[in-house]
């Protein structure tokens, strides 16, 4: 999308929008390509990128159960932005770009490298499951909303200060574009040229709060434009055309361009979390539209297409995936079982101030008077 | 010896730890080519460079919120807010990230952050330049803060603070800036956290207090003792976070009356914390109720009246007469 080609024309509402194109798609809804787009994925990694799709929304239907019988807390599923997730994720060298995800990108933290069942242990509510592994560049999992995205910005500029190439990509959601944070950081990497990728997944919804109610602009991406870089709008839902913008962006943030901004338009499948009831918001006929365009269906029409995964691949993969999902379950239960009291305190500074010990001493005699 | 301005100091200071260790990154609003506003950067960014002393945006909380990924990259950022009291605009990074990083990611991404900031009054700023803010922060597990008093430990706390593994939010009086001068030596050092700092010694009465007001209970306190004949203790705390409860504890015990003073407003600030601890562990030492000197609960006022907010040496004065039990 160029911005410089956009027109602004006030409304009969009065109201001034900046129009936006259609959304880049390279995927059909039906699996095929368009024309004249040869993906840069191989086949190898395609084929693992829709393995973690799968892998994603088999976790999620997981966690869910896990939760409802006690044995998660609350969380908050990716599914129908699989696409969006990891066609960005997959555009990146887990072993030098980092991620700095919000809450619901857990197939980039696996990408990334992350253990799932380390994943599983955070939202078991365990202080270790946000201890990511020294050697696995991903920040831990945001709950504030946008408080990521400055971090982001700061961590692409540091690691370009000490001569690295890495490229940085930060999610967040339409929702947490309101927030100042997200305008500030944005800044900032404008200025300092910082190797950033924004992705902005516009999910629809921010708990019940539409789209609609968030931001009166007709594309997220057209923002870019006044923190004087790129901003390009695709389809959320096609995987070719996420990985696509994802890798131009890291491109240029590897060759010293800058920040980039990618709204994916993608829908959000689930409720916002465990604990919310999507059906009192979203329309049921809303959703079984939405449904229509899930983009698991859509990459499986594609890879059916060119013989890379047929059915029963597919059944092999999945079969694969629940023995690799009961291990990671059981290995999370197994973690989850040690909680010493320690962890309460010692990492709270590296040298605990004589007032914190004095704390720590007590709360430790008094569960071991001994 | 060089009798220095405090912030002579801390910009000798940050000169030499940039020096020492090149990961260090300077960061914050026209601290750069301007120096800062005190000039406490002053040539700092001819001396190492733009890279290494930044001229950011104005906007407070991606100053601290970069510097939070700045540290996960590997470097060891100093933000500076220009006031403490533009520092609401970056709270919810300092105390719902910077604060808590190393906390939430088990040790995994340490925050070896120093968050410089001006504060204080008397100086005659524009609106919400002066408020000492520094009991919101001292309610941040995760964080440290330093307030120092002289020149002298202003150099000592800032070279610890920088080489602290931990965030620390690290307060320079505007009304020290350059009125604070004292001997500062030339070779590297640095003064711990959590090791208060005894002014002077008496025998009557415990004056706990930080940052300027430690000067103005001096003060107060050579006048009472010309005056009055009364002799206080008068002890600076160097730093909030840690509290160094050992020194004011025992001296409370050994003089058996106790008085804080502070700039910040009477309800829900330090001195409540310190009044508590005294209670905690020297109750029965005690001959007399503690005394609490501190600004109204009003919203910091505009700067002509100012003085009528901030306690004085008058109102000092009183207040260890009254806890001395002579008034």
């Amino acid at each position: 999308m160029t911005v410089s080609g956009t027109q602004a024309s006030a409304g009969a509402d009065g109201a001034v929008r900046v129009e936006a194109p259609d959304p880049l798609q390279l995927l059909a809804p039906d699996g095929t390509l368009a024309a004249g787009y040869e993906p840069s994925i191989g086949d190898e990694e395609l084929v693992q990128a829709f393995r973690l799709m799968l892998l994603s929304r088999a976790t999620s239907e997981r966690a869910v159960s896990l939760q409802r019988q006690g044995r998660l807390g609350t969380i908050a599923t990716p599914d129908g932005q699989e696409a969006a997730i990891i066609g960005s994720a997959h555009a990146l060298d887990p072993a030098r770009d980092w991620v700095v995800p919000n809450y619901r990108e857990m197939p980039a933290m696996l990408h990334m490298g992350l253990p799932l069942w380390r994943f599983l242990l955070y939202y078991r509510g365990h202080p270790l499951g946000n201890q990511i592994p020294q050697g696995v560049n991903l920040l831990p999992i945001q709950i504030a909303l946008a408080a990521q995205v400055p971090h982001a910005v700061g961590l692409a500029w540091g690691l370009r200060q000490q001569g690295s190439d890495a490229a940085v990509l930060t999610y967040f959601g339409e929702g947490a574009s309101s927030e100042g944070d997200v305008h500030e950081a944005m800044n900032l990497a404008g200025v300092q040229r910082a190797p950033v990728v924004f992705l902005l997944q516009d999910n629809g919804w921010a708990i019940s709060t539409p789209v609609s109610k968030q931001s009166a602009t007709g594309s997220f991406a057209l923002r870019a434009a006044g923190y004087g870089f790129p901003g390009e709008l695709v389809d959320g839902n096609d995987f070719f055309a996420v990985h696509e913008a994802t890798r131009r962006a890291v491109e240029r943030a590897r060759s010293g361009d800058g920040p980039t901004l990618i709204e994916a338009r993608t829908y959000r499948l689930a409720p916002h979390n465990t604990s919310d009831d999507n059906t009192r918001y979203v329309e049921a006929a809303t959703l079984e539209e939405a449904r229509e365009r899930d983009p698991i269906p859509r990459l499986r029409a594609h890879l059916a297409e060119r013989e890379l995964v047929g059915t029963e691949d597919e059944e092999r993969m999945r079969e694969e995936i629940a023995v690799e999902l009961a291990a990671a379950v059981k290995e999370m239960e197994a973690a989850a079982e040690e909680m010493p009291l320690e962890l309460l305190y010692d990492h709270a500074y590296e040298t605990l101030p004589p007032r914190l010990a004095r704390q720590r001493d007590a709360a430790l005699a008094e569960r071991d008077p001994s | 010896m060089a009798v220095m301005s405090m912030v002579e100091a801390i910009r000798s200071t940050l000169g030499a730890e940039m020096e020492r260790d090149e990961r260090i990154v300077l960061l914050g609003q026209d601290i750069g080519v301007n120096g800062g506003v005190f000039r406490a950067t002053e040539g700092l960014q001819r001396r190492f460079g733009e890279d290494r002393v930044v001229d950011t945006p104005l906007a407070e909380a991606v100053i601290v919120g970069s510097a939070v990924g700045l540290a996960a990259s590997g470097l060891v950022p100093v933000p500076e807010l220009q006031f403490l009291g533009f520092g609401s605009q970056a709270f919810h990074q300092i105390e719902g990230q910077v604060a808590r990083m190393r906390s939430r990611s088990a040790g995994r991404f340490p925050m070896p952050i120093v968050i410089r900031a001006p504060f204080g009054g008397n100086v005659r700023t524009p609106e919400l330049h002066s408020d000492a803010h520094e009991a919101k922060y001292a309610g941040v597990p995760g964080l440290k803060i330093a307030m120092p008093a002289t020149a002298h430990d202003a150099k000592g706390l800032l070279a610890e603070a920088i080489r602290d593994p931990d965030p620390v939010l690290f307060c320079e009086p505007l009304r020290g800036y350059r009125l604070q001068k004292d001997e500062v030596p030339e070779d590297d050092y640095t003064v711990p956290f959590g090791r208060a700092r005894t002014v002077r010694e008496g025998s009557d009465l415990t004056i706990v207090a930080w940052s300027v007001a430690a000067d103005l209970a001096d003060r107060a306190a050579t006048r009472v003792e010309e005056e009055d004949g009364i002799s206080c203790t008068v002890i600076d705390l160097r730093t909030l976070v840690p509290l160094d409860e050992t020194t004011v504890v025992e001296s409370v015990g050994r003089t058996g009356r106790a008085l804080v003073v502070h700039e910040a407003p009477l309800t829900a600030g330090f001195g409540a914390e310190i009044v508590a601890t005294i209670q905690e562990a020297a109750f029965w030492a005690l001959e007399a109720p503690i005394g609490r000197v501190a600004a109204p609960d009003v919203p910091y006022p505009i700067g002509a009246i100012e003085e009528d907010y901030i306690p004085g040496i008058d109102q000092v004065c009183a207040a260890i007469r009254h806890v001395a039990g002579t008034a």
